[in-house]
C-alpha cells in the first residue's frame, strides 16, 4: 500500500474489463498516463506491453471504474470522534470507492461557500477518495429559508439536500425545487413524513409490536414522495429521492417516471440485503433511517433495482461511535457505516442472479455519476484514472473491528460476503492494495 | 360624452387599451412635457375640478406626481393618505365610495394594496377613477410613462426588445408594461429566478429567461424591478448577495445588451441589490430621471382625457358598471 509516483505510464493487463456505461465486459487492458486513462480496450497490448511502462498484472480479475458513492456522512467538521475526512477516505478506498458525495449535516452545516471550499480543499490534501459536497437546501438545514444555491453550486456543491432531515414544509419544498430549477440544480430529499416518523425507532408492524418499540409506518415514505411528485410536476425541478425502502414508495417513483417527471432515486445495501428481522434482539447497529422494513418491502427494492425504477445504490455511510450505539434501542442513534461493504453487498445482486455483474456495478459507478453530473464512473480515454480491481468470487467475512472507518457500526458485521477489493487507483495513484 | 379617441370613463389598467388609445395618451403627454419645461407650467383646463389622491399604501413619488399633474392643470387636488387603519377592505371600501360621492369630486386617483380594489371602488363612485397601482395587478400610469420615456429616446416602441428583470411575481409595474409593450409591438423578455416569476407567465406573450446573461443578450431596453426586502430572507431568494450576483444589473451584465441599450427603474431603487449604482447613475444609459419627468406629463394627459367626458357636475352621472 502507499501512494506511487503519479507520473508515467502504467499498464493494467490481463484484466476482465467492466465498464457498465459502455456495456463492456471483456478481457483487456487499461493504460494510464499520469492522472488519466490513456487507452482502454479488449485489444490493447495484445502484442505485448512496450518497455518503459510499469505493468500491473490483473490476473484475470475485474477492473472497473472506481465506485461513486452518492450518499455518505463524513462527520468532519464537527464530529471528528466519529469519523474524519481522512478515516472516511481510507475506508472509501478500502471499499473501492474513489468518489464520494457527502451530506451537509456537519458542524458547521455545509450551507455557505467557505464550508464547501473547506471540505473540498481538505479532501484534496488527504488525497484519498475524492469528496464532493452536497450543500444544504435550507440554511442550517432548519427547513425555513432557502440556501444560496446558485453561489454554492458555483463553489462546487453538487446538489442540495437537508441530509437526514426531510424538507417538510410543502411551500418551502416548492420554492426549493423552483429556485434550484432556475440554475438547473438537483434537490435530494430524505423521503419521510417527519410527523409520522417522530418517535419511531423501527419499521411499524408485528415485530415492532412484539418488541414493544414504536414504529414508523411505511406510508411515511409514500406520503412524502406523493407530495413531492406533485411539487415536481408544478415546478419542473429535478428531484432525487434518497434511500427508498418501501414497496409503496417505489411504486410512487415508478409512476412518476412513467409520467415523465424528472425524478431519480437510490437505495442502500441494507434495504435489499436485510429486513426488519436484523433489529431483533434490539441490535442497535441495525437501527437505520429509514428503518429496515418487512421482507415484502425488501423484495420490492430488489424488483425496483431490476426494473430500473431505482437508479443507483449508495452506501448511506453513517458513522456512529460506541456511545451512540451501545445504549438501549430507543436511545441509540440511527445509521450504519457502509463504505467498506458497498461493493460486496451490491455484488450480492449479481451473485443471487437478480442482475448481471455489469448491471450491478452500474448502480455504484456511472449511474450515480450521471444523476449528479459527475465526470466519473467510466473507463473512458481522457477520464481520470480512478479504478478498482476486485475479485468478484473471493469470499470473506465482514469484521467491523477491521474497518478503516473510525466507527464500527455496521449492520453487516459477521456476514459472509463474496467480492473483494484488491487494488484501488485514484488519479493514476494506487491508494489501496489488499493484503496478499 | 367621452373623447372618441379615448372612450373610457376610468383608467383602471392597460390590459383593455388598444394601441390607438395608448398612442393618443402618449401623444397628448408629449405636449405636456413641453409645457412642463416652459416657464408657464400652469393651465386652467381643469379649473373648478376636484381631484382626490386616495392612497391606501405609502407612496411619495406617485402621489406627488399626480398632485403636481392636477395642480398644473388648475384642479383642486386633495391628498388622502390612509394608514390602512381607518379605511379597511370590503364593505368599508364601499362606505368610502359613498363618502366620496357626497364630496362631488371629479377624478379619484387610487392606490390600494389589494388587486381589484380600485375596480371595486370605480363601480361605486360617480367620478372618473385612475388606478395608481392595485396590488400585483396593474399600474397603468407607470407603464405609460415608461412607454413615453422609451419612445422619446428610441423614437418608437414597435420592434424593440425590452427585458423586465426581477420580482415579476409581485409586480404590477411588470404586468402593465407587458400588456402595453405587447400592444405596441415590442417584444418582452422576463428575467428572474423561478421563485419570482408567476405561474404560466409565458402565456402572457413573453419570453422567459432564468439566466440574466442570456436574457439581456441584444436587448434595447432593460427595466429593473424593485425587490422588497422581506422577500430576500430565504422565502423567495436566499440572500441579497446571491440575488445581486445572479440578477443584479451591473456593468458586466449590461455589456451583453445592445451598445445603446437603456436602463429603467420604477423607483425607489435598492442600490446594490437589483442595480449597481455605477449603472444606475450612468447618464448615457440610465433613463431613471427621465421616467420621473415623464410621469407628471403622462398623468396630466390622463387627467385631461378623462375629464373631457365629464359633465359640468360629475355627480349627475350614475355609477358606471364597467371601466377599463
Amino acid at each position: 500500500m502507499g501512494a506511487r509516483d503519479s507520473t508515467g505510464l502504467v499498464a493494467y493487463v490481463n484484466a476482465r474489463l467492466i465498464d457498465p456505461a459502455a456495456g463492456l465486459d471483456a478481457r483487456g487492458a487499461v493504460l494510464t498516463n499520469g492522472e488519466t486513462i490513456a487507452d482502454v480496450g479488449p485489444g490493447l497490448f495484445q502484442g505485448g506491453v512496450p518497455s518503459g511502462m510499469e505493468v500491473v498484472d490483473c490476473r484475470g480479475l475485474c477492473l472497473a471504474p472506481g465506485l461513486v458513492d452518492m450518499r455518505v456522512q463524513l462527520r468532519e467538521p464537527g464530529e471528528e470522534h466519529k469519523e474524519t475526512l481522512k478515516s472516511a477516505g481510507e475506508a472509501a478506498v478500502a471499499g473501492g470507492v474513489t468518489s464520494m458525495v457527502c451530506l451537509p449535516n456537519t458542524t458547521p452545516v455545509i450551507d455557505d461557500v467557505a464550508t464547501v471550499e473547506f471540505v473540498a480543499r481538505r479532501a484534496r490534501k488527504i488525497g484519498l477518495a475524492k469528496v464532493y459536497p452536497y450543500a444544504a437546501a435550507t440554511k442550517q438545514v432548519e427547513g425555513k429559508e432557502l440556501s444560496e444555491m446558485g453561489m454554492l453550486a458555483e463553489a462546487g456543491a453538487l446538489a442540495f439536500t437537508d441530509g437526514v432531515k426531510a424538507i417538510r414544509n410543502a411551500q418551502l419544498m416548492r420554492r426549493a425545487l423552483s429556485y434550484a430549477a432556475t440554475f438547473g440544480l438537483l434537490i435530494v430529499q430524505h423521503p419521510e413524513e417527519p410527523s409520522l416518523a417522530e418517535g419511531g425507532m423501527m419499521g411499524e408492524g408485528e415485530l415492532a409490536t412484539r418488541m414493544g418499540l414504536s414504529g414508523i409506518p411505511a406510508a411515511a415514505e409514500a406520503i412524502m414522495l406523493e407530495r413531492d411528485m406533485r411539487l415536481v410536476a408544478i415546478t419542473g425541478g429535478r428531484y432525487h429521492a434518497a434511500h427508498v425502502s418501501t414497496a409503496e414508495g417505489i411504486e410512487v417513483i415508478r409512476k412518476a417516471k412513467a409520467r415523465g417527471l424528472p425524478v431519480t432515486c437510490d437505495t442502500a445495501p441494507p434495504y435489499f440485503a436485510l429486513n426488519e428481522l436484523a433489529v431483533g434482539d434490539y441490535r442497535t447497529f441495525a437501527k437505520l433511517s429509514p428503518p429496515l422494513r418487512a421482507e415484502a418491502d425488501r423484495q420490492a427494492v430488489v424488483a425496483g433495482l431490476k426494473d430500473g425504477t431505482i437508479d443507483a445504490v449508495a452506501s448511506d455511510h453513517a458513522p456512529q461511535d460506541q456511545d451512540s450505539k451501545r445504549v438501549p434501542f430507543a436511545a441509540a442513534e440511527f445509521g450504519g457505516v457502509g463504505l467498506e461493504t458497498l461493493l460486496a453487498i451490491t455484488l450480492e445482486l449479481a451473485h443471487n442472479g437478480h442482475l448481471g455483474l455489469a448491471e450491478a456495478l452500474r448502480l455504484v459507478t456511472s449511474a450515480p455519476a450521471g444523476i449528479l453530473g459527475l465526470a466519473a464512473g467510466r473507463l473512458k480515454v481522457g477520464a481520470a484514472a480512478d479504478l478498482v480491481l476486485f475479485d468478484p468470487a473471493r469470499g470473506w467475512t465482514v469484521d467491523a473491528k477491521k474497518f478503516r472507518s473510525k466507527s464500527k457500526n455496521s449492520p453487516f458485521d459477521d456476514r459472509p460476503v463474496q467480492g473483494m477489493v484488491i487494488r484501488t487507483v485514484i488519479d493514476g495513484r494506487t491508494v489501496y492494495l489488499a493484503d496478499a | 360624452m367621452t373623447d372618441a379617441r379615448f372612450p373610457h370613463r376610468h383608467l383602471l389598467g392597460i390590459q383593455a387599451l388598444g394601441p390607438s388609445e395608448i398612442t393618443t395618451l402618449l401623444d397628448l403627454a408629449e405636449g405636456y412635457v413641453e409645457q412642463n419645461r416652459s416657464n408657464d407650467k400652469r393651465k386652467n383646463l381643469l379649473r373648478g375640478r376636484t381631484v382626490i389622491n386616495l392612497f391606501f399604501e405609502n407612496s411619495t413619488r406617485t402621489r406627488t406626481s399626480f398632485e403636481l399633474a392636477g395642480k398644473r392643470l388648475g384642479a383642486d387636488v386633495i391628498n388622502m393618505q390612509s394608514a390602512g387603519s381607518s379605511v379597511q377592505k370590503g364593505e368599508t371600501l364601499i362606505d368610502t365610495a359613498m363618502t366620496l360621492n357626497a364630496m362631488h369630486l371629479d377624478v379619484l386617483v387610487v392606490r390600494h394594496p389589494d388587486s381589484g380594489a380600485v375596480k371595486l371602488l370605480s363601480e361605486k363612485v360617480n367620478c372618473a377613477v385612475i388606478n395608481g397601482g392595485d396590488g400585483s395587478h396593474e399600474h397603468p400610469t407607470q407603464a405609460l410613462l415608461d412607454a413615453l420615456t422609451i419612445r422619446r429616446r428610441k423614437g418608437k416602441l414597435s420592434g424593440l426588445t425590452v427585458a423586465i428583470c426581477g420580482d415579476v411575481l409581485h409586480s404590477r409595474v411588470a404586468r402593465s408594461n407587458i400588456y402595453l409593450l405587447n400592444a405596441m409591438g415590442a417584444s418582452v423578455r422576463l428575467i428572474g429566478p423561478r421563485t419570482l416569476l408567476p405561474s404560466e407567465v409565458g402565456r402572457l406573450g413573453v419570453e422567459v429567461f432564468h439566466d440574466m446573461r442570456k436574457g439581456l443578450d441584444g436587448v434595447d431596453v432593460i427595466m429593473m424591478l424593485r425587490i422588497q426586502n422581506e422577500r430576500m430572507r430565504g422565502n423567495f431568494i436566499p440572500s441579497i448577495r446571491e440575488y445581486f450576483h445572479f440578477f443584479g444589473l451591473d456593468r458586466e451584465k449590461l455589456a451583453l445588451a445592445k451598445p445603446d441599450a437603456v436602463i429603467m427603474h420604477p423607483g425607489p431603487m435598492n442600490r446594490g441589490v437589483e442595480i449597481d449604482s455605477d449603472v444606475a447613475d450612468d447618464v448615457e444609459r440610465s433613463l431613471i430621471r427621465e421616467q420621473v419627468e415623464m410621469g407628471v406629463a403622462v398623468r396630466m394627459a390622463c387627467l385631461d382625457l378623462l375629464t373631457r367626458g365629464l359633465p359640468c357636475s360629475a355627480s349627475d352621472l350614475p355609477p358606471s358598471q364597467g371601466g377599463v
